[in-house]
């Protein structure tokens, strides 16, 4: 029995090894690519990037993105989520179907019927607000046709992670506790629900963001310039400085999903020691 | 806890429950005392099932018409039907550009599948528990690691002037990372991490006395495996290269920035029909295109779903 377990302790070991290897390798060589130079290191790539023409332009396209896709998706998913837990359980199968359905479409996929709602605009509707509502949402400035695109394919993730956070808590005892003591309906739901799932809010969002931060395809057809559109055209021309990005970006997520975990950590910890 | 007299907060309750007529006379023992909620709690998924009508359900209905009417750009032409579009979609070099597509997402993910669960076992056995929370979280970043950056890194890794190319002269050898089995290595740098991911509820829901039961059946490791353990996990297993599938078919950027037209896929195609890089008005062309793409991951999906809830039977 001993030998087993060390034959399988050993077989464990070199299973996470050879994984870490190939995983680390390419990070590692990224890294090394980006610093490399004929005289030595340098660290241009990285300290050049903030000068880049286009660089906080394009972060900022990207981070206000985020942020609108997040907001919007939370305030479409959340209260939907609530109800169909405390008073419309019937909707939920429509409900997970439809979070689900984004799935089966490609975001290449997507972007085409995008594309093909917008050619609806001949110019003979000029004038109607049909037409102007679809020269708004492809304003250049803050392409809200993007935000619809990412909130529909940040839906089946973000569903998930509310559905499984709300799985964890007894929603309809919460609430009705809370409404017991006389709560009324905005602030059962805003001080007990909520607070409750700050986990699973903070796991959509977390996902929402790395989506829209590297979202590539929808933007890059529809010819709008956020980040990865920016790093790609950098990469044409720049190659070490295209590879510190990718570094940075991959640093960034894992910052980020550290947070999340601790969060929850936190959370779980205080939970269970109160 | 049902029983509890409410005592004071019930005036309110009913004042605030929207279908006041309904609820106010609801049935006099209701089984728990949240019938009241039940008014008007649908409206609350109204802006939901709205924004997909609008944002998903006319681009499907644009797909749809585009992908059987007339390709051209003149309004003329718009109500014409005709299956010339989805008919050419599916010949020559677009049918080769879906072929190929299908074939490195079914390859991939196969591959992602077979090395993933070896992963997530030791994850899963590990008894350090800073092991299992590492690989998980380091899978969660790498999973959602596609892309631009996957594609970067690679070429700095393994391109024709990447660092380990450099350092082994692989070119010399035939290397190159343009081409079917470069991406192939290029996705499984994000498709086994998701693998890891998606297996790892299922193999922590085997049982460690199902195991037992096998051992003291004087069942090898092998036998547990292939009778007990791989049975069971089946469907996630089914399940997990289902999704993987469809992460690496829908892939277009990683592609897109790494192998330009080496290899011919079938995203590639669309954005390419779309920006009008090979021939003006072929808009619908390339609807057409998206519609091959749903139908394929529709199926997909069609077998995906079942499976999710058939393994659920055990493993909850």
């Amino acid at each position: 029995m001993a030998q087993l377990i060390s034959r399988v302790r050993v077989w464990r070991g070199v299973v996470l090894l050879l994984a870490g290897a190939y995983f680390l390798l390419p990070m590692g060589a990224s890294v090394y690519f980006s610093i490399d130079d004929p005289k030595g290191f340098t660290f241009e790539a990285y300290t050049g990037l903030l000068g880049a023409p286009g660089f906080t332009d394009s972060l900022t396209l990207t981070l206000e993105l985020a942020a609108v896709t997040v907001v919007v998706l939370l305030l479409l998913l959340v209260p939907a989520l609530i109800a169909v837990r405390l008073g419309a359980p019937r909707l939920r199968p429509v409900l997970e179907v439809v979070c689900t359905l984004p799935l089966v479409v490609p975001p290449v996929a997507l972007t085409a019927g995008l594309i093909g709602v917008l050619r609806w605009g001949p110019d003979y509707l000029m004038d109607t607000p049909f037409f102007q509502t679809i020269v708004f949402i492809q304003d250049p400035k803050f392409p809200i046709v993007l935000v619809l695109a990412y909130v529909l394919m940040s839906l089946p993730l973000a569903y998930r992670a509310l559905d499984a956070g709300l799985r964890a808590v007894d929603v309809r005892t919460l609430v009705e506790a809370a409404r017991n003591c006389g709560a009324s309906w905005p602030r059962a739901v805003i001080t007990v629900v909520l607070p409750n799932l700050r986990g699973a809010l903070l796991n959509a969002s977390f996902l929402t963001l790395a989506l829209v931060l590297g979202e590539f395809t929808a933007a890059s057809i529809l010819g709008y310039q956020p980040f990865a559109v920016w790093i790609y055209s950098v990469g044409n021309s720049q190659a070490q400085m295209s590879v510190a990005v990718s570094v940075l970006s991959l640093l960034i997520t894992w910052v980020l999903l550290l947070l999340l975990a601790a969060a929850g950590r936190e959370r779980r910890y205080k939970t269970a020691h109160s | 806890m049902t029983t509890a007299p409410t005592p004071v907060p019930t005036p309110a309750a009913t004042e605030l429950s929207g279908g006041a007529g309904a609820s106010g006379t609801a049935t006099p023992v209701p089984r728990r005392r949240t019938v009241k909620l039940r008014g008007g709690s649908w409206l609350a998924t109204v802006p939901l099932f709205a924004f997909f009508a609008i944002s998903f359900g006319l681009p499907a209905i644009a797909i749809a018409i585009g992908a059987f009417t007339l390709s051209s750009d003149a309004e003329t032409g718009a109500g014409t039907f005709t299956t010339q579009n989805v008919t050419d979609s599916v010949q020559g070099a677009y049918w080769t550009s879906l072929l190929s597509s299908v074939k490195l997402s079914a390859l991939t993910a196969l591959i992602g599948t077979v090395l993933g669960l070896p992963i997530a076992q030791a994850v899963v056995t590990s008894r350090f528990r800073a092991v299992r929370e590492a690989v998980l979280s380091a899978s969660g970043v790498l999973a959602n690691f596609g892309g631009l950056p996957l594609a970067f890194a690679f070429v700095a890794t393994l391109g024709n002037a990447g660092e380990i190319t450099k350092l082994f002269h692989l070119t010399d050898h035939g290397w190159s990372l343009y081409s079917f089995t470069g991406l192939t290595i290029v996705y499984l740098y994000f498709l086994v991490p998701l693998m890891v991911l998606s297996i790892t509820p299922a193999l922590d829901g085997l049982r460690v006395q199902w195991r037992e039961a096998a051992h003291n059946n004087r069942a090898t490791t092998l036998q547990y495996w292939r009778h007990v353990a791989l049975p069971i996990l089946f469907p996630s297993l089914l399940g997990g290269y289902v999704l993987l599938f469809g992460s690496a078919f829908a892939a277009y950027a990683t592609a897109a920035a790494m192998v330009g037209a080496t290899v011919p896929l079938i995203s590639r195609s669309i954005a390419d029909a779309l920006s009008g890089n090979v021939l003006v008005g072929q808009g619908n062309l390339a609807l057409a295109l998206s519609l091959d793409m749903i139908v394929v991951a529709v199926v997909v999906m069609a077998v995906y779903l079942p499976l999710q809830r058939r393994s659920a039977r055990w493993l909850s």
